[in-house]
C-alpha cells in the first residue's frame, strides 16, 4: 500500500479524500452502531407485511428474477434499420460477485439470433485435415469436457473511451460489453487430432450459422492450446444469443472470436482475412497504419460501485467494488485511488483470482462529502498495468476504437453525485 | 501399446510397494464420432474467400450490373454512391488514414478485394444474406471497386481479375499476435 511518511494506520483519512483499510477497520463499529436503528425499524414493519399470512406463489419450471429486479436488465444498442444487427451492455453495476447470470450476458450480433434446431445443426471441421469430419450436437455431448470460468469481452468495449469528452452513461452502459461466465465444453484438440491436422497448418477459420455465416480466422496454435467447442454456459446449454447450441471459446482473446452458433472450422496456412479482422477489429494508428490481430484483451478494472448516475447520500463509509479482468492472465493487484490518482491504496481482491476471469476487488472508503476522484488500477501477474488514459492515447492516438482498457475516473460531487470526468 | 500396459502395471506395483503417490490411469481415448463429409458437400458448403482467391467459384460480372444490383440491395443503407447513408461509408475516402477522422473505406483501408467477395457472397444483402448468385458477387464487387477508383468502367470482374488486384491499403496493416 502506497503511504505517505505523515501518515498514521490509526486515523482513518478525512477530508483528503484518501483511503486507509486499516483505519476503517479500527472504526468499523461506527458504522454498526449507525445501522441499528435502521434494523430495529424494519423489523416493526414486518410485523404488518402481508406476505406473512398469505400463501405464497407455487412452484416454477424456471425461476425468473424477483419483479423488483425488473429494472436490472441488458441495455440496447442497436440499429435502427436492422433491428438485429448491434449490442446490448450488461450492467455491471447492478450486478456482484464475479458471474453475470446467463439472461444478462452481453450480446453482440451483426444479423440477430438464429433459432437454430440443434437436430439440424453440425459442425464441419475441413481444410488442412486428414479427414474431414461433421459432428452433430448429441455426439459432441458425450465427448470429454472441461469447465472453466473465463471473461469474455467485446473488442469495441468501453470504445467511448476514445472520445474527445467523456460519456454520460450508467458504467455498464459503456464498459459492459463484457460479462463472466463458466464455460464447459470439448477441447477443440480432441477434434483436430481425429480429423488429423496436416503439419504445414497455421490457422482456423471459424464460421457461424447466423444469417451472415460471420468468420474469424484464429491461430492454430491458441486452438490447440486452450479453446473448447462451448456446450454449456453457468451450468444449463447455451442461450441462443449466446451461440446455441455451440460456440468457440477463445480464453483471453477478443469476443468477436468466440463465433456464436458455430458450424464450419477450415483448418488453413493463412488467414482468410475477413471482413470482421481486416476492416474492423483493426485498430488505426496515428502513423496510419492498423494494429491487426490484437487478440488479447487488456488488463483492466473498473469500480462499478460508486460509478455514475449514483448518488453518495451523505458523508459516511461506503464500499468501493468493481471488476478487475486481463486476457493474459490473472489479476494481482488493483489499487484504488480516492483523490484522482495522487495516492493508491490496495484493494482487498476476491478470492480465488482465476486466469482470464472477473475478479471482484473491494475497499471501505470514508467520503467526507468534498469532492473526490475515484480510480482503480489494475495489475496482472504478467507484470501488465492498465494505463492512464492519456498514456493509451499517447501510444495509440484517438482513432482505434478497439481495445479500450485504460483507467476510469469517478468525480465524486460534493453534492455526493458521481460522474465520469477524464 | 503393450510396453505401456506394462509400464501402467510396474507403475502401480511400484505404488504398492512404496505407498506413494498413485500411478496415472492409462490415458483414456475420446470417441471418434465424426462423420466423415465428402468433398463435393464441401465444395457446397465453403464459404471462405482467401487472399490468393482460394475458395473463388467460376462467374463473372461487370460493373454496370454492379450498379443495378447495388440500386435495388444496397444503396437502401449504403447511400445512393455508397456514401452518406446509415451504414458503412463504402466510398469518397477525402481525409487519408493518418488524419484524426480518417475515412475507413473499402478503397482507402481494406487490404484485400478477395474480402469483397466473401463478405458480400456471405452476408448481403442484410434481408436475405446468402440469397445472391456468384455472377451477381462478382458484379457487386466490380461496381465497388469502380465507384473508389480501382478498376475501369468496362471491366469485367471474374476469379483471377479479383485475386490478383492490389489494394491500396495491402501493407497497412500490422500484424501483431499473428504466428
Amino acid at each position: 500500500m502506497a503511504r505517505n511518511p505523515n501518515d498514521h494506520p490509526d486515523q482513518p483519512r478525512v477530508g483528503e479524500g484518501r483511503l486507509d483499510r486499516r483505519g476503517f477497520l479500527k472504526h468499523g463499529a461506527t458504522l454498526a452502531a449507525v445501522t441499528t436503528p435502521a434494523v430495529a425499524q424494519a423489523t416493526q414493519v414486518g410485523g404488518d407485511l402481508p406476505w406473512l399470512h398469505v400463501p405464497g406463489q407455487p412452484f416454477s419450471g424456471y425461476g425468473q428474477p424477483s419483479p423488483h429486479e425488473r429494472y436490472t436488465a441488458r441495455r440496447i444498442g442497436a440499429n435502427r434499420a436492422v433491428a438485429g444487427n448491434g449490442v446490448s451492455f450488461t450492467p455491471l453495476e447492478d450486478l456482484e460477485g464475479t458471474i453475470t447470470p446467463n439472461g444478462l450476458h452481453f450480446e453482440r450480433h451483426h444479423n440477430g439470433v438464429p433459432q437454430i434446431d440443434p437436430a439440424q445443426h453440425r459442425l464441419v471441421v475441413h481444410g488442412r485435415v486428414r479427414q474431414p469430419l461433421s459432428f452433430d450436437v448429441k455426439s459432441l455431448l458425450r465427448y470429454p469436457m472441461r469447465s472453466q470460468l473465463l471473461f469474455i469481452e467485446c473488442g469495441g468495449n468501453s470504445n467511448a473511451g476514445w472520445h474527445a469528452e467523456p460519456i454520460q452513461r450508467p458504467a455498464g452502459s459503456v464498459h459492459g460489453l463484457v460479462s463472466c461466465a463458466e464455460w464447459t465444453g470439448v477441447p477443440l484438440s480432441i477434434l483436430l487430432d481425429e480429423a488429423g491436422v496436416d503439419p504445414g497448418a497455421s490457422w482456423v477459420i471459424a464460421e457461424g450459422a447466423d444469417a451472415g455465416a460471420m468468420n474469424m480466422s484464429i491461430p492454430l496454435g491458441k486452438m490447440r492450446d486452450d479453446c473448447l467447442i462451448g456446450l454449456y454456459q453457468n451450468g444449463e446449454r447455451l442461450r441462443p444469443e449466446n451461440g446455441y447450441p455451440m460456440r468457440l471459446i477463445v480464453p483471453g482473446w477478443e469476443g468477436v472470436l468466440h463465433v456464436k452458433w458455430l458450424q464450419r472450422l477450415e483448418v488453413a496456412d493463412q488467414p482468410v482475412m475477413s471482413r470482421n479482422e481486416t476492416s474492423k477489429y483493426t485498430e488505426l494508428l496515428p502513423s496510419g497504419k492498423a494494429r491487426q490481430f490484437t487478440f488479447t484483451m487488456g488488463c483492466k478494472s473498473l469500480i462499478t460501485t460508486p460509478s455514475h448516475g449514483q448518488t453518495l447520500r451523505q458523508p459516511d463509509v461506503y464500499q468501493i467494488s468493481g471488476l478487475a479482468w486481463s486476457g493474459h492472465g490473472r489479476i494481482s493487484r488493483v489499487e484504488v485511488s480516492a483523490d484522482n490518482g495522487r495516492h493508491w491504496s490496495d484493494a482487498a481482491l476476491q478470492s480465488p483470482a482465476l486466469p482470464r476471469c472477473f475478479t471482484r476487488f473491494r475497499l471501505p472508503w470514508r467520503w467526507d462529502g468534498k469532492p473526490a476522484v475515484l480510480k482503480s488500477r489494475a495489475t496482472d501477474e504478467a507484470g501488465n498495468v492498465q494505463p492512464e488514459r492519456a498514456a493509451l492515447i499517447a501510444e495509440r492516438g484517438r482513432a482505434g476504437y478497439f481495445h479500450y482498457h485504460a483507467i476510469v475516473a469517478w468525480a465524486v460531487e460534493d453534492d455526493g453525485l458521481v460522474s465520469h470526468i477524464y | 501399446m503393450d510396453w505401456f500396459r506394462i509400464f501402467i502395471k510396474g507403475a502401480a506395483l511400484t505404488a504398492l510397494l512404496t505407498g506413494c503417490a498413485t500411478p496415472l490411469p492409462p490415458r483414456i481415448e475420446a470417441p471418434k464420432l465424426g462423420t466423415p463429409v465428402t468433398a463435393d458437400t464441401l465444395i457446397a458448403q465453403t464459404l471462405n474467400v482467401f487472399p490468393d482467391g482460394r475458395g473463388l467459384p467460376s462467374g463473372q460480372g461487370s460493373v454496370a450490373e454492379g450498379a443495378r444490383l447495388f440500386a435495388r440491395h444496397c444503396a437502401g443503407c449504403h447511400g445512393k454512391d455508397g456514401r452518406g447513408g446509415t451504414a458503412e461509408e463504402l466510398t469518397g475516402a477525402s481525409r487519408p488514414l493518418d488524419h484524426p477522422a480518417a475515412d475507413k473505406t473499402i478503397g482507402s483501408y481494406w487490404p484485400y478485394a478477395t474480402t469483397l467477395f466473401d463478405f458480400i457472397r456471405r452476408a448481403k444483402p442484410m434481408g436475405a444474406p446468402g440469397t445472391l448468385s456468384a455472377d451477381e458477387v462478382y458484379a457487386l464487387s466490380a461496381w465497388l471497386l469502380h465507384a473508389n477508383g480501382l478498376i475501369a468502367a468496362d471491366t469485367v470482374m471474374d476469379a483471377a481479375r479479383l485475386a490478383a488486384l492490389r489494394m491500396p491499403n495491402r501493407d497497412g496493416f500490422l500484424r501483431i499476435e499473428a504466428p
